[in-house]
């Protein structure tokens, strides 16, 4: 069979439309995640030997998610799990007496809703979290996510197998959260996918500020967790993650250094996210039921809005700000604000705030406070402070695109 | 599925939830089909740790491991998942004093 065969095409397409379908149906049908994935690649097999005779079957997913179960019903009957006694309980565990319930569009869309919650179960450590819903939701190789996070391919793979076998032994429930526990549950759900997205915008280490593979399947999530739930909180950090996106090109020079907001060239700014980020903003916003997410992305919208950063309305941005504060009382949040304040009232008022905030403790190995503050005394035009507030932001960042940009700011002195 | 839940106290917070309280957790609990056993503690320096090594028994004073907080009682309960013990767990009146560790229970192998 030649590579270039349309069948063999057919083949690749489904997979990467339809493999993570497949897979989180098949969980549900055989409560095993090994078993889903070994009968998962089990169908695809069956599929590169049969639809070239055969040809394509009209429901794809519908022919994978039967054909996998049925060779997982194969593989336990090998096994000699599967005595006489046990055939009718298994049987019905496997779905056979209602070989259509799995094949409607609605509980397998639900099957993906099932995937993600258990994957961000809390009772699952938090790396592992983020390490299986790559692996499992995304379809990401351990490898990919290993390199992803510069963490050992063993190690990841460690991560993994625990979290799966804690998922099984402990009896972690296969389903979506019901009413009462689902705003806590989603919280971890939308903290995992926006995690996910920053290791992708602004990697916390090495050459290249982003990783841009991350951060679109990020976004895809979080597409997805708004189609299902149409939640408010889902859809503000939908709209936050589009927003920063639409800036990725603007964000780095040719040469692969850092440029602030105030800097970029808005004309590249992606208008397309814009617009729908904004929509998204509105709709959570109208919600009257919105968190941190949507007022980021409203922050971020203000910002979308302006044609430059003089132009910006940072009244309306410190405002935004002094709502996230009462939802949310953490100093980086207040430094933000802070930042914000400077634009509006000048670098003095903003200044005071952030040696308030560093006079208390908190922030003191924060490389961004001390960024900001170097920044506002730069711009007050008090030199050795700056240089000692820049130098001290050196010290605590490992990101070489951020150190190049200090180091030019240092020079500029 | 069985889980058992441990309770664990600091040493001075040991009584600081009525016993009474426990035992309404224990009945609300068996009125539900839920417990299968649940006993409460003496403090750890009542404990012995018994050891056997070549044959020969040690006997020393005091708990295994020395942590902050101890084990103060369990209940052993029946639940579908684990989302449904950590529902049962989160009723224990200790878990808002101390706190309470959900295990499943592993059968052994026949």
């Amino acid at each position: 069979m030649h590579a270039t065969d349309p069948v063999i095409e057919a083949v690749d397409r489904v997979y990467v439309s339809e493999s993570r379908r497949v897979l989180a149906t098949l969980i549900r049908l055989l409560g095993d995640f090994d078993a889903a994935e070994e009968a998962m690649s089990d169908a695809f097999r069956a599929a590169l030997e049969q639809w070239p005779r055969e040809g394509v079957p009209s429901n794809p997913r519908a022919w994978l998610v039967s054909t996998g179960r049925f060779k997982a019903i194969d593989a336990l009957r090998r096994q000699k799990k599967f005595d006489q006694l046990d055939e009718a309980s298994a049987a019905e565990r496997l779905g056979v007496t209602d070989a259509h319930a799995w094949a409607d569009e609605a509980s397998v869309e639900d099957d993906r809703l099932r995937l993600i919650f258990t994957c961000c179960h809390p009772a699952l450590a938090p790396d592992a979290q983020v390490a299986l819903t790559l692996r499992e939701v995304c379809g990401l190789a351990t490898e990919e996510i290993a390199r992803a996070f510069l963490t050992p391919a063993p190690t990841l793979a460690q991560r993994i197998v625990r979290a799966k076998s804690k998922i099984k032994v402990a009896k972690i429930p296969y389903e979506v959260p019901g009413r009462a526990d689902l705003p806590g549950r989603l919280d971890a759900v939308l903290r995992v996918i926006y995690l996910v997205f920053n290791e992708g915008y602004a990697a916390s280490a090495g050459a290249t500020v982003t990783r841009h593979d991350l951060s679109s399947e990020a976004i895809r999530l979080g597409r997805l967790l708004v189609d299902l739930t149409a939640e408010p909180e889902a859809q503000g950090l939908l709209a936050l993650m589009l927003l920063h996106e639409s800036r990725r090109n603007a964000r780095m020079s040719a040469t692969g250094d850092l440029i602030l907001l105030d800097e970029q060239d808005r004309s590249r700014w992606d208008r397309a996210l814009v617009t729908e980020g904004a929509a998204l903003v509105e709709q959570a916003l109208a919600s009257r039921r919105f968190g941190p997410y949507t007022i980021q992305a409203a922050i971020a919208a203000v910002h979308a809005e302006a044609q430059s950063a003089a132009a910006t309305d940072w009244n309306e941005i410190v405002g935004l700000y002094d709502v996230l504060r009462r939802m949310d009382a953490s100093p980086v949040i207040e430094l933000n604000r802070a930042v914000a304040v400077a634009m509006r009232d000048g670098p003095a008022a903003g200044l005071d705030t952030i040696d308030a905030i560093l006079a208390r403790g908190e922030l003191k190995e924060y490389r961004l406070a001390h960024a900001a503050r170097a920044d506002l005394l730069r711009r007050l035009g008090r030199k050795d402070e700056a240089r000692a507030a820049y130098e001290r932001a050196l010290t605590l960042t490992q990101q070489e695109p951020e150190r190049r940009f200090l180091q030019r700011r240092i020079g500029e002195l | 599925m069985k889980y058992l839940c441990l309770v664990y106290l600091e040493a001075a917070k040991m009584r600081a939830v009525p016993d009474a309280e426990c035992l309404a957790c224990g009945d609300g609990f068996r009125s539900r089909g839920v417990l299968v056993a649940a006993e409460a503690l003496q403090p750890v320096d009542t404990a012995t740790t018994v050891r056997v090594r070549n044959g020969q028994v040690s006997v020393t004073d005091g708990p295994f491991a020395e942590t902050k907080e101890q084990l103060a009682g369990f209940y052993l309960i029946e639940a579908r998942d684990l989302n449904e013990a950590i529902q049962h767990a989160a009723k224990i009146p200790p878990a808002r004093e101390g706190s309470v560790e959900v295990r499943p229970v592993r059968q052994l192998d026949a």
